[in-house]
């Protein structure tokens, strides 16, 4: 098959070709490293002996290299997670690098997805946490018994410093290298329990602020994207998707493309026509000039603004009770016992991830059509594989797929919606095609974040404490479209929609109920997760109740938190740091939020001013608090902290997709609109590790800046804003003709 | 069809292609100069920045046609050892998330210090605020143009 051009990548971390551990065969250490253009890529050897062998390389030279099972996409785990494994074998960091993997779930799968070769819900370093150090640990055991034999010393008189057995009685040393250069293997490598791992006070590289890895390749464009592949014999291909959901083309009018040079084929597929070119430049014309008459469609009619009050109705009738997703206490009986109820209503717009890199892959399938392989950047090579697999009736062993830099996964690159195009346009021309969606193609083939609606209620008794919880959900399901076998493993309560929908507050009653809608809009993950919806409703509400108590909203949450230790120290930390209750500059207000979002304990708050005139928000300031656990790479969790509040800003500030006659309205970024370097605040961000395990960063923060911005304006107007994104047309609609509120 | 002649990154290139051609193309694909970043295809991101004759352009707003005669350096000759203050300073801050848009940061970037060695926080984002990062690096790429133009 055709390889990838071969431009040499950054000579740091470019592997040797050579250098494997003796004897590695029978350790299961091979690897064939082949370089893909700044990512090498291990092939795993045919006879594995015991998987733990797949994860490292030490070589001659003091290099190791480590396998890197998770998508690196500006997350930082591929520096993460090389860390973790660093640490447990007691590796000399500076001679640590990472090779990218083939695709063996078996080996490599991440055991919070049931082993499946994924990256979503900043849950690689989580998932991989104990797998990762386990498999390290053993290796530096092995390492450790073959010198105690050499040395014939006891196994516990030895210690290791980075890459260096030491047997301090004799003073005796071998680096991992001379002893990569004898050790014999033994049938399988020692088997380490997880109570002898090391305790979090003697690591010396997690918790340290290291260089991402990744990094000086994306300083100079040697950084390999999916969209950078160059195979040899390529030809380009775009797509026209049906711009209504689930229409087919009907009539494919290929006279309308006739006088453009180049155009090899128009291959008509079941919700696309798919255009391969000699030139991408050839296929993107024909895409624009390219009639085609589509098939009609339950979904032409729908139109989101008309929907989005059917939702909030349906939230507010509570004739229909919807599925139980969080039932504590007896929730009736305490409203019926309340002294006082409180009641909100919530939206939130669907959305769209606007990844600066537009869906790309390029395929190549075989002659006899049942192998291919697959160039490109994906959340889920297990997702990519098994699609292709599927579509080509073939075993996944057939298909090759090498794993890129994506250019922004945010949830859109986990599902594998562009694998037929490709495959079928790589078989009509056999050839290998590199598939780019143009932008516009992107925007209206949105995989998006759902439209919800909330309805929130809750009860308070006479002395003030708040002894009931009510919060409906009313909204589509994303599995139900991304993954139907998810949504019936759930009964119902798809997971993705549903995140972030249950409170960390020490509220004893509780009823928190999921309505689903069903109106066939493509849903996915997008950064955040349900949180992004749900905290939105949960945190304007929570302040809600705070002011119908005439309590401080801080004061408010950690009454409601009280003896929860991590999740009180993240609210006191960003109250201090943002200096909660001061007096603010004429015209600016604080708001606040907080939350347990992707099991990283988060507080937030955001200084904004309003130009009323406009109905323009500005976001002047920014502070967050989170509790990661044990923090593996302080400074990218703060990269990631910074890039959450920015992200978020977005979200409640400027994004919405608006759907009208089944088609998303939206075309490009000028009518798609996220945030830009002006609209970003002064950020201040406190990172405060605790020994637990270590919880998703990818995401944290994120959800709580829609809540502090709201929570801001009604500090600032009194009006409480409850849909999001709060818009200029929104918030001058809310104010009222007196603007001067 | 037509053949332009033209530099890039100081070596002359003759290229073939479709008069209307957006530049863009050509560098990635006719070129393989895979560094300039396809975004939008409509001068909204600022991804795809080079610069024509010492000036910051957006590559998929320019036809082949009209590059004629001209000097076009992207992020691959930007510098010999990829050590430009500028990539240095980038790699100091850890400005990178994905990666993606961040050649066309720093070719936007090159371009300010160009005509204004020490550039204002406002300068900066005035300068800047054409050219999207959807990880929402500002705050880091604002401190490595600073830094950039504190050690040259």
């Amino acid at each position: 098959m055709n390889a990838p051009s071969k431009k040499p990548a950054n000579s740091s971390l470019a592997p040797s070709r050579r250098g494997f551990l003796a004897g590695a065969a029978s350790l299961g250490f091979a690897f064939t490293l082949g370089d893909l253009g700044g990512v090498a890529t291990a092939q795993a050897a045919e006879t594995s002996g015991h998987a733990i062998g797949y994860w490292v390389t030490i070589n001659a030279d003091g290099g190791i290299q480590i396998a890197m099972p998770a998508a690196e996409m500006g997350q930082g785990s591929s520096t993460a997670l090389a860390m973790v494994f660093a640490e447990e074998l007691d590796a000399d960091w500076d001679k640590v690098s990472t090779v990218n993997i083939p695709t063996r779930a078996d080996i490599y799968g991440n055991p919070a997805f049931g082993g499946s070769l994924t990256t979503v819900g900043s849950k690689s370093i989580q998932g991989y946490w104990d797998k990762v150090r386990l498999q390290a640990a053993s290796v530096r055991r092995l390492l450790m018994q073959a010198a105690a034999d050499k040395w014939s010393v006891p196994l516990a008189e030895l210690t290791t410093e980075p890459s260096t057995v030491v047997h301090a009685g004799s003073g005796q040393r071998l680096t991992y290298s001379e002893i990569a250069g004898f050790a014999t293997a033994p049938a399988e490598l020692p088997a380490v329990q997880k109570s002898e791992l090391k305790p979090m006070s003697a690591y010396r590289i997690i918790g340290q602020p290291v260089p991402r890895r990744d990094i000086p390749l994306k300083v100079d464009g040697s950084a390999k994207f999916g969209m950078d592949v160059q195979v040899p014999g390529m030809a380009f291909g775009t797509i026209l998707r049906t711009p209504v959901e689930g229409a087919s083309p009907k009539n494919v009018d290929e006279a309308s493309v006739a006088s453009i040079p180049g155009i090899l084929k128009i291959v008509p597929m079941k919700d696309a026509v798919g255009i391969v070119a000699e030139t991408v430049e050839a296929a993107f014309a024909a895409r624009e000039a390219l009639q085609v008459e589509w098939s009609a469609v339950d979904f032409h009619g729908y139109a989101s603004e008309a929907a989005l009050p059917q939702f909030v109705e349906r939230a507010k009738n509570t004739s229909e009770t919807g599925l139980p997703y969080v039932k504590a206490g007896d929730a009736d009986s305490a409203f019926a016992k309340a002294a006082k109820v409180v009641t909100g209503e919530y939206t939130t717009d669907y959305l769209y991830h606007a990844q600066m890199e537009p869906i790309n892959i390029t395929a190549s399938v075989n002659a006899a059509g049942d192998g291919a392989e697959i160039w490109m950047g994906t959340q889920s090579q297990s997702a990519i594989v098994g699609a292709a697999a599927a579509i080509l009736k073939t075993k996944p062993e057939k298909i090759t797929l090498h794993q890129h830099f994506l250019g922004g996964g945010f949830g859109r690159r986990s599902a594998p919606d562009m694998v037929p195009y490709a495959l079928g346009m790589s078989k009509a021309v056999q050839r290998p095609v590199k598939v780019i969606w143009t932008r516009e193609q992107d925007v209206k083939a949105a995989k998006m974040r759902p439209m919800t609606a909330h309805r929130l209620e809750a009860a308070v008794d006479e002395q003030g404490n708040v002894t009931g919880w009510r919060h409906r959900i009313v909204a589509e399901s994303v599995v139900a479209y991304s993954a139907p076998e998810r949504l019936e493993a759930a009964k119902g309560l798809d997971p993705l929609t549903l995140e972030g929908a249950k409170i960390d507050y020490e509220i004893p009653n509780q009823a928190i109920n999921y309505l689903r809608e069903i109106r066939g809009t493509p849903l996915s993950a997008w950064r955040g997760i349900g949180a992004g919806h749900n905290k939105f409703a949960i945190e304007g509400f929570a302040d809600e109740v705070a002011t119908a108590l005439n309590v401080d909203p801080v004061a408010f949450r950690l009454q409601l938190v009280k003896s929860n230790p991590r999740a009180t120290k993240v609210i006191k930390t960003v109250a201090d740091m943002a200096k909660w209750g001061e007096a603010r500059p004429e015209g600016r207000a604080v708001g606040f939020a907080f939350g347990k979002v992707v099991d990283t304990w988060t507080a937030a708050m955001v200084e904004i001013s309003l130009d009323r005139q406009t109905g323009e928000i500005r976001a002047h300031r920014a502070w967050v608090a989170l509790d990661p656990g044990i923090a593996i790479n302080p400074d990218s969790i703060v990269a990631q902290t910074e890039g959450n509040i920015v992200f978020g800003l977005s979200q409640v500030l400027k994004e919405r997709v608006t759907i009208s006659n089944g088609s998303v309205d939206q075309t490009n970024l000028f009518d798609y609109r996220v945030a830009r370097m002006s609209d970003t605040p002064e950020i201040h961000v406190t990172v405060l590790p605790t020994d637990n395990p270590p919880s998703g960063m990818g995401e944290a923060a994120l959800p709580l800046i829609g809540p502090c911005v709201a929570n801001a304006m009604y500090v600032l107007t009194k009006k409480r804003f409850r849909n999001m994104p709060l818009i200029p047309r929104r918030v001058k609609e809310n104010l009222g003709d007196n603007g001067s509120v | 069809m037509t053949t332009i002649d033209f530099k890039v990154n100081g070596k002359s290139v003759s290229v073939s292609a479709e008069p209307d051609t957006p530049l863009l193309w050509v560098i990635r694909e006719h070129l393989q100069l895979t560094g300039t970043k396809y975004g939008c295809g409509a001068g909204m991101c600022g991804a795809c920045t080079v610069h024509i004759d010492g000036k910051a352009a957006r590559s998929c707003r320019a036809q082949v046609q009209d590059m004629a005669g001209k000097s076009i350096t992207t992020i691959e000759g930007l510098s010999a050892n990829s050590d430009h203050p500028l990539q240095k300073a980038w790699i100091a801050e850890q400005t990178p998330q994905c990666g993606y848009c961040q050649s066309g940061q720093i070719m936007q970037a090159a371009d300010l210090l160009q005509k204004n060695p020490k550039p204002s926080r406002d300068e900066i984002v005035r300068h800047m605020d054409g050219n999207i990062c959807r990880c929402g690096t500002y705050p880091r790429i604002v401190r490595a143009i600073e830094r950039a133009a504190k050690e040259g």
